[in-house]
């Protein structure tokens, strides 16, 4: 037990020694290891390679440069938890965890460590109600917004009714593939249609029993959130039945580059997205320019460009611009973690915004409030053209169906608040 | 020169048989004590606590719970996982259903409950031994997870199925929840801790740890000289998962605060703390402690040289941990089969003797 007592020792006196500069810190909770590695890597190539250019390009956010301290977590709740502890004492601005399940472990600490939480995309869902989640925010889309969306393009293709269909939920068995369960099944009562779960347990690779039942179902659509080898063994499960491809939607968690087949095994298949695809932006050549050219690109630099590169070069660009409101709003260029909350809250997107970061019609035009932390929940439908080897929108940025959703977003956090004795803020 | 026993005479049975009958342990213990208790609290940060401490001390239950079952009464479990799940919905579920309650009483029932259902999941122990228990065992880890995953009622019906623990104050100290200090929970655990290893240590020097010891060696054997193996089996069972759940409870209520049964209660987590034990040492409790350590700190600290200290890319120091921490663990095996705990034992055997080998 003595020996333990002295790595303690060693391990405390090596966290305390970490630098302390003025910078503005977004501590990059990553995981380029583990089973999820495929869908972690571009995520966190494209945040922290964002941060390498507004450095490089703009000499930071203001004149103040950004750091960018990469902590390990392999999607591991546990790790996650460590990570957070380790980075947040060095002015971390805020986390961005890219796992439902840190989200959650993070929430209630974070909040009381006055440090902001963006999930855009994933998370908890009813952190839209800010009045309960001060320090929570997932704009633009979440899971709830996103499930309406789909069922939105179904209703559209369909000519406004869905009476009478099946539609299969294929998801990934954690808190994060349950997630759009309740607005599906309360779209399902509203739409006639009949909703049937079909739970894939971690990693995904295992899918033979769930695809048996889909083919005696015979559904008309397969809904699917599925998150690394999940997404490919479903496809190619799909395609082995020979399910149409064009009934197969995922969430944008299920549409990346890493998913799709080789060859036309998955042309056709459908998936929900909150920014755009491809790298047609002006923001790319600075990249290429500032980035990838000096050799400062992260990773080996070969995500540039894919799909989920795309998200965390967004995910980067809401919590830079971000961070430029708090600095207007507070009058200093030095932020503090607490300030950067208020510059979330007041965050406006608009078409000027995007064009001046490089990323015009990227994403949707949303405004942050304090009420409301969710934004819009704009989202697109993309389709994956297999001749071509890329990704079409084929559906704009709409609005979900706010009416479904806002009401489970107010029952769910106020549970939460019963549950944790939180009492809503005024907004 | 370490080892001073000449004139340490023992004048009662009580002293002669005490836990630490030779004075240099014993005083060792209590500097031990004294330095958890006392000295690490005025250095605890957020991050030695909530990194490094209290799962050091939240797995080291665990493995000691385990350590009864495998170390001791020689049956193979892989069900820890699921029974850690268990004492943390039941935690989750206490907490939430009775707000009033104290924290210490909802983690002992918590431990209670997991020893009922830890108890039946060892019933088949009677008839199924070896590796075919380890499969049985095996079909607890999975049943309850699917369960705890699958009915609603668990998790209150939220609607991703993660369970978060509201907080608690205990003598008007937060000890759960985010706005706990990282002294109070490391104390809770703490005292948790060090009184499950005081009552494993005098259970496994009583009646009933003998008898599942001779359940271990032999148990035809034990059956002839009157251990009744339903009863010794059973109670290990029962004692081994009251240990685990109580783990559960802690790693939910006081270390994470949220957790998701497919996740934090993975068949991982069974093979985590079977490997502790195994590098701690079978059948010993110091073993637990050091087992746990060894396979908490270890990962954290090569994170901390590798990354902090060298400035490795994340990615590449991840990879190097599980190279390094996979061959420390052939080593120690290689080396000594019976766990740290031999090493130590060898050691204390080799310091009492010495400067004078003969």
């Amino acid at each position: 037990m003595k020996f333990n007592k002295l790595a303690t020792v060693a391990l405390v006196t090596l966290a305390v020694s970490v630098p302390v500069a003025a910078e503005l810190v977004f501590p990059s909770l990553s995981y380029r290891t583990g089973p999820y590695a495929a869908g972690g890597t571009p995520v966190a190539d494209g945040y922290a390679d964002y941060f390498t250019l507004l450095n490089q390009r703009d000499g930071g956010i203001q004149g103040i440069l950004t750091s960018v301290p990469e902590c390990e977590t392999g999607y591991n709740t546990a790790k996650g938890v460590e990570c957070y502890e380790a980075t947040k004492g060095d002015g971390a601005l805020v986390y961005q965890p890219l796992s439902t399940g840190i989200t959650y472990q993070l929430i209630p600490k974070a909040t009381a460590d006055d440090i902001p939480i963006l999930t855009t995309g994933y998370g908890r869902t009813s952190v839209a109600n800010g009045a309960i989640f001060s320090h929570v925010f997932n704009f633009p889309a979440n899971y709830w917004t996103g499930a309406s969306r789909i069922i939105n393009h179904l209703l559209a293709e369909n000519g406004g009714s869905l009476k009478g269909k099946v539609i299969t939920l294929l998801h990934h068995n954690s808190g994060y593939g349950k997630e759009p369960i309740a607005t599906l099944n309360v779209l399902a009562e509203k739409h006639g249609f009949e909703l049937i779960i079909s739970p894939v347990d971690h990693p995904g690779q295992e899918q033979k029993s769930q695809w048996l039942q889909i083919r005696r179902d015979r559904p008309d659509y397969v809904l699917m959130w599925g998150w690394g080898v999940m997404n490919q063994v479903a496809l190619k499960e799909a395609a082995n039945i020979r399910f149409p491809m064009e009934n197969f939607i995922g969430i944008w968690w299920s549409g990346t580059d890493n998913d799709v087949l080789e060859g036309m095994g998955s042309h056709g298949y459908k998936a929900a997205t909150f920014h755009a695809v491809g790298n047609d932006f002006p923001v790319y050549d600075d990249i290429e320019k500032y980035v990838v050219k000096r050799g400062l690109a992260a990773g080996d630099g070969s995500n540039v460009g894919s799909v989920l590169y795309n998200r965390g070069l967004y995910a980067a660009m809401l919590a830079a611009e971000s961070a430029r409101t708090a600095q207007t709003l507070h009058k200093t260029a030095n932020i503090t973690s607490g300030m950067m909350r208020d510059g979330m809250e007041a965050l406006v997107i608009d078409e000027a915004v995007m064009a001046r970061v490089g990323m015009p019609g990227f994403g949707p035009s949303f405004s942050v409030s304090c009420e409301n932390h969710g934004g819009p929940g704009m989202a697109a439908i993309q389709q994956w053209d297999g001749e071509a080897r890329q990704w079409k929108l084929i559906d704009g940025f709409e609005a979900p169906d706010m009416d479904v959703i806002a009401p489970l977003i107010k029952a769910d956090s106020e549970a939460y608040a019963a549950e944790n004795n939180i009492t809503p803020r005024d907004c | 020169m370490f080892y001073r026993e000449s004139g340490d005479f023992k004048k009662t049975y009580q002293t002669d048989s005490q836990t630490f009958p030779i004075k240099f342990d014993r005083w060792r213990y209590y500097f031990v004590m004294l330095v958890a208790f006392i000295v690490i609290p005025m250095f605890l940060t957020d991050y030695s606590a909530n990194a490094v401490m209290i799962p050091f001390l939240v797995w080291a239950i665990a493995a000691l719970g385990l350590n009864i079952l495998v170390g001791y009464c020689g049956q193979l479990s892989l069900g820890t996982g699921g029974f850690m799940a268990v004492g943390a919905y039941a935690t989750y579920k206490l907490m939430t259903s009775f707000p009033g309650m104290d924290m210490v009483s909802v983690i002992l029932l918590s431990g209670l409950i997991t020893a009922v259902v830890g108890t039946l999941f060892g019933l088949p122990s009677l008839r199924i031994k070896g590796f075919y228990l380890a499969v049985a065992t095996l079909a607890a880890q999975f049943f309850l997870v699917w369960l705890l995953n699958k009915v609603p009622w668990f998790y209150n019906y939220s609607a991703s199925g993660q369970i978060s623990a509201p907080q608690r104050e205990m003598f008007g100290v937060i000890i759960t929840g985010p706005y706990a200090t990282p002294v109070a929970a490391y104390l809770f655990c703490l005292v948790f801790a060090v009184g499950l290893a005081w009552m494993t240590r005098n259970l496994t020097r009583g009646r009933m740890g003998r008898s599942w010891m001779a359940i271990r060696d032999m148990d035809i054997a034990a059956e002839i000289i009157g251990v009744n193996p339903l009863a010794a089996k059973l109670s290990a069972f029962a004692v081994s998962s009251f240990l685990i759940g109580i783990s559960g409870a802690l790693l939910f209520s006081v270390y994470l605060g949220a957790a998701e049964v497919t996740e934090a209660f993975s068949i991982n987590v069974s093979f985590a703390v079977l490997f502790m034990v195994i590098i701690g040492g079978l059948g010993s409790i110091f073993g637990s402690f050091v087992g746990a350590g060894f396979m908490v700190l270890m990962p954290v600290l090569l994170k901390n040289v590798l990354v902090g200290g060298l400035g490795w890319p994340t990615d590449l120091a991840a990879h190097f941990e599980f190279i390094i921490v996979g061959g420390l663990i052939l080593i120690f095996l290689i080396l000594e089969p019976h766990g740290l705990a031999q090493m130590a034992r060898v050691l204390k055997e080799k310091l009492r003797l010495w400067p004078f080998p003969h």
